[in-house]
């Protein structure tokens, strides 16, 4: 079991690809996961009525569900209702709405912590709706929001490995191609997991300064 | 298998399927509830004021939840024994997945205390509370509460988690269904069933978790915005 690292080099143009579209559906399935988790978290601590029970359902079905089996009913299922969609995305859209679900119940926690009285008082001095979320409780659920978040978030990277059963070529189908043709596997898994622990150290790190940002009204 | 001999094949299959469901529920629930219980303290090393006890607290997150549960799970079972330490599958599997699952409820739980506002603390001081009292009657309780939501999602992240258990020799839910399709050749039917049952489970977690926020809520106004 020898580690011959020139192996690697042969291969630095597919494992620069991959690792270039491992990042980009990443970052475009997170961002979607953000946006919808808001407004679904947003949703259902508003207490509309109408749009309880869908939000409900959306979160119980896509947090309840392996990721795996959503991208199969997706990319295999949804050819037969007549949608086509590639691989790159049922990858973005997949990584997307199983986030949401999630994002969703961290956004509901982050708003319910904002105590009844501040919005009162809020309320009563006439500040509009939209200035209340943006200005009185925006800023105080974050500090809430942001280890939570930074958690997802490493999760949805590592999930991102999933993808490559439905043949979008990230990093771990690169990696995964690399070993059927080399018949190596030290070299290419050891790249592999060096690639993601340095991502998800990225990410924790840009977690723990989006916290030092936020929470410093917190500190005296 | 053999408890289950005497039935017909589709009932034999079932009452497997049932047991494997079982462990699945009994292993995510001993993994989560072990989980908790190390989250605190290391959430608490995380908040801590000495700078070698938060870096100790940043040093088991980040390494927890850097490493893939499956790795994690395999040294459990493979290393420790090598160490002297020889566990069941049950008791390796729980241990695997309640360390792994602890580096994220200690972040979850720690967004529930940054929001204390720190005037709360001084006054608990002034009244004379020390610092246990303090924990158990002003922060935890807050903490647990503001943090409940990211708490279950990371419980229901568990239970799907825990069809790798199998690895380490544990007939859980995945492991079961594996069989059974390897035995009756039809893949639809079982894996269907499979994720039918890991979805009802999993209802009845955020089912649980609503009502242990309802709980925990209790005295709190809902807010209107």
């Amino acid at each position: 079991m020898s580690f011959d690292p020139s192996l690697l080099a042969s291969y630095a143009p597919q494992l620069r690809e991959g690792l270039e579209l491992t990042v980009v559906i990443w970052l475009l399935g997170s961002a979607l996961a953000v946006a919808l988790g808001f407004m679904l978290g947003l949703a259902s601590y508003a207490g509309v009525a109408a749009l309880a029970w869908p939000v409900r359902i959306y979160v119980e079905f896509f947090r309840g569900t392996p990721l795996l089996a959503q991208l199969f009913i997706a990319y295999y299922g949804g050819p037969s209702i007549g949608i086509t969609l590639d691989a790159f995305t049922v990858g973005v859209a997949g990584l997307g709405l199983y986030g949401a679900a999630y994002f969703a119940e961290i956004f509901r926690a982050g708003f319910a912590s904002i105590p009844e009285g501040q919005l009162e008082a809020a309320r009563s001095f006439g500040i509009p709706r939209m200035a209340r979320i943006r200005r009185v409780i925006l800023p105080q659920m974050l500090v809430l929001v942001v280890p939570s978040s930074t958690n997802l978030l490493i999760i949805l990277l590592k999930d991102t490995a999933i993808l490559s059963i439905v043949t979008v070529p990230e990093l771990t189908f690169q990696v995964t191609g690399m070993t059927l043709e080399t018949f190596s596997y030290v070299e290419p898994f050891a790249a592999l997991a060096a690639f993601y622990w340095a991502l998800t150290e990225l990410v924790a790190f840009l977690g723990r300064r989006a916290e030092l940002r936020l929470g410093g009204y917190l500190r005296p | 298998m053999s408890a289950f001999q005497h039935l017909p094949s589709l009932w034999q299959s079932s009452a497997l399927l049932a047991a494997g469901a079982g462990m699945t529920i009994a292993v995510s629930l001993a993994g989560n509830a072990l989980g908790l219980l190390i989250a605190v303290p290391v959430c608490l090393l995380r908040l801590a004021r000495g700078r070698g006890a938060r870096a100790a607290g940043s040093a088991y997150v980040s390494f927890f939840r850097g490493v893939p549960l499956l790795v994690q799970l395999l040294v459990v079972y493979y290393f420790l024994p090598a160490l002297g330490l020889d566990l069941p599958p049950f008791v390796a599997a729980a241990i695997g997945l309640a360390v792994c699952t602890a580096a994220y409820q200690a972040e979850n739980l720690r967004g529930g205390f940054l929001i204390i506002p720190a005037g709360q603390i001084d006054a608990a001081r002034a009244f004379g509370y020390n610092g246990l009292q303090r924990q158990r009657y002003i922060l935890i309780p807050q903490a647990l509460r503001a943090a409940a939501p990211t708490v279950i999602n990371e419980m229901i992240l568990i239970l799907k988690a825990s069809s790798l258990v199998s690895v380490v020799g544990v007939a859980d839910l995945m492991r079961v269904s594996q069989n059974i399709v390897a035995r009756e050749l039809d893949p639809i039917r079982w894996y269907t069933a499979a994720a039918l049952i890991y979805l009802v489970i999993n209802l009845v977690l955020a089912l649980l978790g609503r009502a242990a926020e309802r709980r925990l809520n209790a005295g709190y106004a809902r807010g209107t915005l």
